[in-house]
Order: C-alpha cells, then sequence, then structure tokens
C-alpha cells in the first residue's frame, strides 16, 4: 500500500522538476538567513535590556517577549499579510517571513541572552563597575564575551526552529520550500510522498548539523566545567 | 580625599547604615573592623558607588558623588580589591590589568603592558603574565588583582575583606603585598579580619557594629584601650 504513495512515476515527475525544488529551498534559506540576522540583533538587544537596571526597559522587553511567545506565528503573519494592507503596508511575503520569524525568535533569543548574562556572577559587573565601565562598555567587554559559550548551544537551537518555522510562509504562497512541495504535487503532478519527502530531507539536512553540533558542544562544556576549567 | 556625611542605606525595609560620618585624609590607611553583617563592605561600595547611599552624602576628592558622575569620577580616583577578586576569566592576566587603562583612560598599548609589567612585579609575578586567572591560586588571583587595581594609577584603593577567601597558606602572600603598598602615599581603605595585619598597616581604625560607627581611634587605641564594650567583646572573641 505505501508503495503507491512511491511509485517510480512519481519519482521521475519530482526529478523533472529538480530545478523548482532547488529554488524554493533557496528562498527558504534566503529568509532563514535573513530573519536569524534580525533575530539575533533584536534578541541580543533585547536580551541586555531585560538585565539592566531601568525599569521602564525592562517592562518593554517584557511585553514584547510575551506578546510574541505567547501567540502563534500564524496570527502575526496572518495579521501582517491580511490586515496591514488596510493600513496601506503591503508586503511581499518573503519580507513578511523574515520580519515575522526574525521577531518571533528574537523574543526567544532575548530569553537566551537574558539568562547567559544572570548566569554571571555580580562580582564581575562590580569589577568592571568599580574601574569606572560604563554599563554599555562592561556588557560588550566584560559580560557578553563570558557569556558567549554557553549561550551557543540553546542559540543553535533556536536557529533549528527559525529554520523549521520559516515554513509558516506556505500559509500565504510565500514560494519557499514548504509551500513550493505542497503547490507542486498539487498542481497536477500528484506526487505528494515524494514531494513531501525531500521536502522534510531538505530541512532535515539544514537542521541536523545545527543539533548535533549543539548537543556535543553543550556535553563538551559540561565536561570542561567539571573537570574545574570553565 | 574621602567623606561620608550622615550616609544612610537601606535594602528594602532593612537599614544597614545609619548616620555614617568618616573621613578619609589623603595617604591614610584605614581599617574597618566589625562583625559580619555590621555594614563594612556597604561602607566601603558607598565610597564608589557601587551602592548608592539612600540618603546622605559621599565626596571623593571634594567631588559630591552623584548617579550621573560617579563613572566619571570613580574611574579617575579609586580602585578596588574584592574578597573574591573578580578578574575577568575570559582574558589572560596581562588583558586583565592593561583593558581599563586602555579602554578607559586611552592609554597606549606599549605603554599599558609596561605599567602592567611593573605592577606584576611589585605583586611577584612576572612569570603568569599570560596565564588565564583560573590557572592560578586563589593567592596569586588576588595579587593580579591588587595589580589591576595598580595600574588604575588611582589615588585610593578600597580592599574589602581581601584574604576571606583564601586558604590560609595563601593569606600572608597578600598580606604582605598590601603591607608594601601601604608605605606608598596612596589612601587605602581596609576592610579586614586580620587583627595583625590591621595593628600593622593602620593609621586609625574604625569599628563598626549594627550599621554604626561605635568606636574609633589609632590602632593602639583600638587594641590597648577601647572605650566600648562591644569593641571589648568583639576583640576578646577574636584574639
Ligand atoms: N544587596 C543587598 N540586598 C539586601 N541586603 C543586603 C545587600 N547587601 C548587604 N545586605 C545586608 O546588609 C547587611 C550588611 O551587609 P554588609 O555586607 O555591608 O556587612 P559586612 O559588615 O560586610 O559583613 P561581612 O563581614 O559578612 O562581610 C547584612 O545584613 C546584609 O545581609
Ligand atoms: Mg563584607
Amino acid at each position: 500500500m505505501i508503495g503507491q504513495i512511491f511509485t517510480p512515476w512519481r519519482w521521475a515527475e519530482l526529478l523533472s522538476s529538480w530545478q523548482d525544488f532547488a529554488f524554493a529551498f533557496l528562498t527558504t534559506l534566503q529568509v532563514a538567513f535573513f530573519a536569524l540576522l534580525l533575530a539575533l540583533c533584536i534578541g541580543a538587544i533585547a536580551g541586555v535590556l531585560s538585565a539592566s537596571r531601568s525599569r521602564i526597559l525592562r517592562a518593554i522587553v517584557r511585553v514584547y517577549v510575551e506578546f510574541f511567545q505567547n501567540t502563534p506565528l500564524a496570527i502575526q503573519v496572518f495579521f501582517v499579510y491580511y490586515a496591514l494592507p488596510y493600513a496601506g503596508i503591503v508586503l511581499y511575503e518573503v519580507p513578511i517571513g523574515i520580519l515575522c520569524v526574525g521577531l518571533y525568535t528574537g523574543a526567544y533569543i532575548s530569553e537566551v541572552v537574558r539568562t547567559g548574562i544572570n548566569s554571571i556572577p555580580k562580582g564581575q559587573f562590580d569589577a568592571a563597575e568599580s574601574q569606572g565601565f560604563s554599563y554599555v562598555q562592561t556588557m560588550a567587554l566584560i559580560i557578553l564575551p563570558q557569556t558567549v559559550k554557553a549561550i551557543l548551544p540553546p542559540l543553535a537551537n533556536q536557529c533549528v526552529n527559525l529554520i523549521k518555522n520559516t515554513s509558516i510562509l506556505a500559509m500565504i504562497a510565500g514560494g519557499d520550500l514548504m509551500y513550493f512541495s505542497n503547490a507542486w504535487a498539487t498542481n497536477g503532478h500528484f506526487s505528494y510522498g515524494p514531494s513531501y519527502l525531500i521536502c522534510g530531507l531538505l530541512y532535515f539536512i539544514l537542521c541536523f548539523p545545527l543539533t548535533h553540533w549543539a548537543r556535543s558542544y553543550e556535553e563538551k562544556l559540561k565536561a570542561s566545567v567539571q573537570g574545574g576549567k570553565a | 580625599m574621602i567623606k561620608l556625611a550622615h550616609v544612610y542605606k537601606n535594602f528594602g525595609k532593612t537599614e544597614v547604615l545609619k548616620d555614617i560620618n568618616l573621613e578619609v585624609r589623603e595617604g591614610e590607611k584605614l581599617v574597618i573592623i566589625g562583625t559580619s553583617g555590621s555594614g563594612k563592605s556597604t561602607t566601603v561600595r558607598c565610597m564608589n558607588f557601587l551602592e548608592e547611599p539612600t540618603s546622605g552624602q559621599v565626596y571623593v576628592n571634594g567631588t559630591l558623588l552623584t548617579h550621573k558622575n560617579k563613572t566619571e569620577v570613580v574611574r579617575s580616583s579609586s580602585a578596588m580589591v574584592f574578597q573574591s577578586f573578580n578578574l575577568y576569566p575570559h582574558m589572560d592576566v596581562l588583558h586583565n590589568l592593561t583593558l581599563a587603562p586602555m579602554r578607559l583612560h586611552r592609554i597606549p598599548k606599549k605603554e599599558a603592558i609596561d605599567t602592567a609589567f611593573h605592577f606584576l612585579e611589585t605583586v611577584g609575578l612576572t612569570d603568569k603574565a599570560y596565564a588565564y586567572p583560573s590557572t592560578l591560586s586563589g593567592g596569586q588571583q588576588q595579587r593580579v588583582a591588587i595589580a589591576r587595581a595598580l595600574c588604575s594609577k588611582a589615588k585610593i584603593i578600597l580592599f574589602d575583606e581581601p584574604t576571606s577567601a583564601l586558604d590560609p597558606e595563601m593569606v600572608q602572600e597578600v598580606l604582605d603585598v598590601i603591607v608594601r603598598l601601604s608605605e606608598e602615599n596612596i589612601t587605602m581603605v581596609v576592610v579586614t579580619h586580620e587583627m595583625g595585619f590591621a595593628r600593622e598597616i593602620a593609621d586609625r581604625i574604625v569599628f563598626m557594629d549594627n550599621g554604626r560607627i561605635i568606636e574609633e581611634g589609632t590602632a593602639q587605641h583600638f587594641f590597648e584601650s577601647p572605650e566600648e564594650d562591644r569593641t571589648r567583646a568583639f576583640l576578646s572573641k577574636i584574639i
């Protein structure tokens, strides 16, 4: 029975369209790349602010983080795609993907950065302040460099989520890999099985090395901490 | 050099400092002694505004410290040595010593490195210039921290229990360094539980209890004829 899904002619169909798949894959890569840049920038800034002493700044970041963590990405995408045009704001699908996935992941990265900063002993802030470093200098020269190692694994995991989440574009005909695999099979090829399989494989190829690296790096960190040298 | 006038400090509802009045003259070595939790650390931390007083004034070199000017004033006038060393673990010793001079005081790299080696020699650790803090013993880390304080060329150095976190066999090497420094014209404020050391370096000793200064005087006065019962009780426990 399962053979019906994957009969050879369906694969032949797919092979003949490989260039279109490649193009959709590149679109996904493009969205992921720029969304990641955006998420890292926003996440780093928001993370630093949420560890600052200013209550107002902390509150603003809190609202941002809670909003994006507690609502589905789909709503955010639909809102920008369907609702914003009534305000005269019309964006193409790819920029919408970059914007929404970037903001969404930025909220998670902000939490990763904040946790990293909070794990640094208070004495480091004291030392920096007693030497006369400003808050920004303290962060840039002393605190953040110390957090990098510890936050790399969770950042890699966020990156994996981000890559998978770009598939949200399928809901607004975004031309990405997910959308294309589905649309291609629907439009007369009827090769859903191979199409989804290849689609999944391509996501897997992107994500697996990251997940794997994050896990082994985390093990290594743990071992080095237990070995006495952080 | 430093003046605290009617300094009060609350953490939430607890009053930690109650009306602290204290003046430290240029070149003076002031030792602060007191029971645990009496507010010694908080007092010293008010001197460089690591803690901002709830009320009262702190003057450094005649300048009233404020939230706005603290970074500027502290940068140019005082340095601090902490109980837990607080070296920057992601940098080697040399970078620990040159970071502030180069970044904050705009001193050229070559000069900053020369100064760093000069003060590493003072603390006897020139051979550790390229070591990372985690590879050093506690005593060595604290000597590096002292060298870092010296590299700022600050006229005031604040010590908050510099030997309390050390294994007993390392206490002396750090005290020796501080004693040697005390011969120079640096203003020093030292919180310590090492009574012999206090007696050796102190021009004046301040005894704190429960957020107040209870007794104040020369080392001789303090150890031989203390006036307050609480001071005597404290001394009898320690010596
Ligand atoms: N950041 C803080 N938040 C709340 N309470 C604090 C804080 N820092 C100090 N305290 C409290 O203030 C009191 C005085 O603390 P401080 O560290 O100045 O005492 P100390 O004399 O240095 O004691 P020790 O000898 O243990 O170092 C203590 O009761 C302490 O619990
Ligand atoms: Mg203390």
